[in-house]
């Protein structure tokens, strides 16, 4: 249990993006889908990049706009503005 | 009595449109700019050929010498469609229309001394004509133009640039007391003066000109690719050296839109080009056509505005775009 992270979003529109960025930069992300939410699960780290969003949203992005979205996190949370980097510390 | 709660999953059928989803290579979901501007293009039906000319279809991929697989192909990396563009425009014009209420309420346009307000009545102001080709030109591109993602953000494009032109008025209008004698000089220089010339003969060239894709290449990326950076970068440093920092307040939003739509003129271009060696060539051939005709009409008003600097700064501003039109594989 201990050695997987995850990130779930609102299944809509506005969260496509985000989804789409972090599939692309966690190879080893499993999407599954519930309804009205989506769950990422990862092995060991997850990384959520500003600049991959931005490639896929075509505009400016605030980190911090993932929370609009976000239903819920599990892993220990290293934050600063350009990556929002999940993991469990030891 | 007991109540059992279960949920029931839904498998959505399909994700999109049939359409989409050819295009997308697959059932995936969508982003909303995809659903709006993809197969958008009328391209069936049309079997009577419009009388006002009947040499085309209404809607013609001949109209340019540009050749693409498929005109949905030139996206805008923005991703605007109605809803986000105006968003967008809506929140920047909030934030203009603040600096304009701040700049008034203050007074502040009455600390620029005699030089520098003859120079915004008579280099910036008559650039509101110019923003109004632009305008002009870019609703021909959404009108002439072919496929609706280009020809939507064409359209989007035209009425910023009358939003450019707005603000320029409203400045001049601001500067002259409510009253449109600056803005009147500003017309007369436009007419009449000796350094307006070449570059109101060259946008009444682009107002003529014919094929839509050159007309973007000449407007959008030549004619704004200088003007923008002349007035509202090397002009907007110089008048603030001299005590008006006023003038960026009242510009700040061309300076935002320049560098925002910037992204989207060059998206379209190296689209366009690495579609084929031919359009390549094409795009190349229109660049260094008329690139040397933009400089060379800007060249006297960059003299009047930045004190006899005109030439050098002239020189700058043309080989930083050809650095940008290099950065999109075009070789001029």
């Amino acid at each position: 249990m201990a050695d997987k992270v995850f990130i779930a979003f609102q299944n809509n529109a506005d969260a496509q993006p985000l989804i789409n960025a972090i599939l692309s930069d966690n190879p080893a992300a499993v999407l599954s889908e519930s309804p009205g939410m989506v769950k990422i699960d990862c092995p060991a780290r997850l990384v959520v990049r500003r600049a991959s969003i931005e490639a896929q949203l075509g505009r400016d992005f605030d980190l911090q706009e993932i929370h609009l979205n976000l239903i819920s996190i599990g892993g220990n949370i290293d934050e600063d503005d350009d990556q929002f980097v999940l993991s469990w510390q030891s | 009595m007991s109540i059992e709660i279960k949920t029931t999953s839904i498998e959505p059928l399909r994700r999109t449109f049939d359409h989409i989803a050819e295009k997308l290579g697959g059932d995936k979901p969508a982003s909303r700019y995809q659903e709006a501007v993809w197969g958008l293009q009328p391209a069936l039906n049309f079997h009577y050929r419009p009388t006002w000319d009947q040499s085309y279809a209404l809607y013609d991929q001949r109209r340019t010498a540009i050749a693409m697989r498929d005109f949905d192909d030139l996206i805008d990396p923005r991703q605007y469609y109605y809803g986000t563009w105006t968003m967008q425009r809506g929140r920047q014009q909030d934030s203009q229309e603040r600096n304009f209420e701040f700049v008034e309420k203050r007074d502040l346009l009455a600390s620029l001394d005699a030089t520098w307000r003859d120079k915004i009545t008579h280099f910036v102001l008559p650039i509101r004509h110019v923003a109004w080709a632009a305008n002009t030109n870019n609703a021909y591109i959404c009108a002439y133009g072919y496929g609706a993602p280009v020809t939507s953000a064409a359209g989007m494009h035209m009425m910023d640039e009358l939003g450019v032109a707005q603000y320029l008025s409203r400045t001049g209008l601001m500067l002259g007391d409510n009253s449109t004698a600056l803005l009147d000089s500003a017309k007369l220089a436009w007419m009449q003066s000796d350094m307006w010339q070449p570059l109101r003969a060259l946008v009444e060239t682009s107002m003529v000109t014919q094929d839509w894709f050159e007309l973007f290449v000449l407007q959008n990326l030549l004619i704004d690719g200088m003007v923008h950076p002349l007035v509202f970068e090397r002009f907007d440093a110089r008048i603030i050296a001299h005590g008006g920092a006023v003038f960026s307040m009242l510009s700040e939003f061309m300076v935002d839109w320049y560098a925002e739509s910037s992204r989207w003129v060059d998206a379209v271009l190296k689209i366009a080009a690495a579609e084929s060696s031919a359009n390549r060539e094409r795009l190349e051939s229109w660049i260094s056509h008329w690139l040397p005709q933009v400089g060379a009409a800007l060249t006297p008003l960059a003299e009047f505005a930045l004190d006899g600097d005109g030439v050098a700064v002239v020189a700058e501003l043309d080989g930083e775009l050809r650095a940008r039109i290099g950065r999109l594989a075009l070789q001029v």
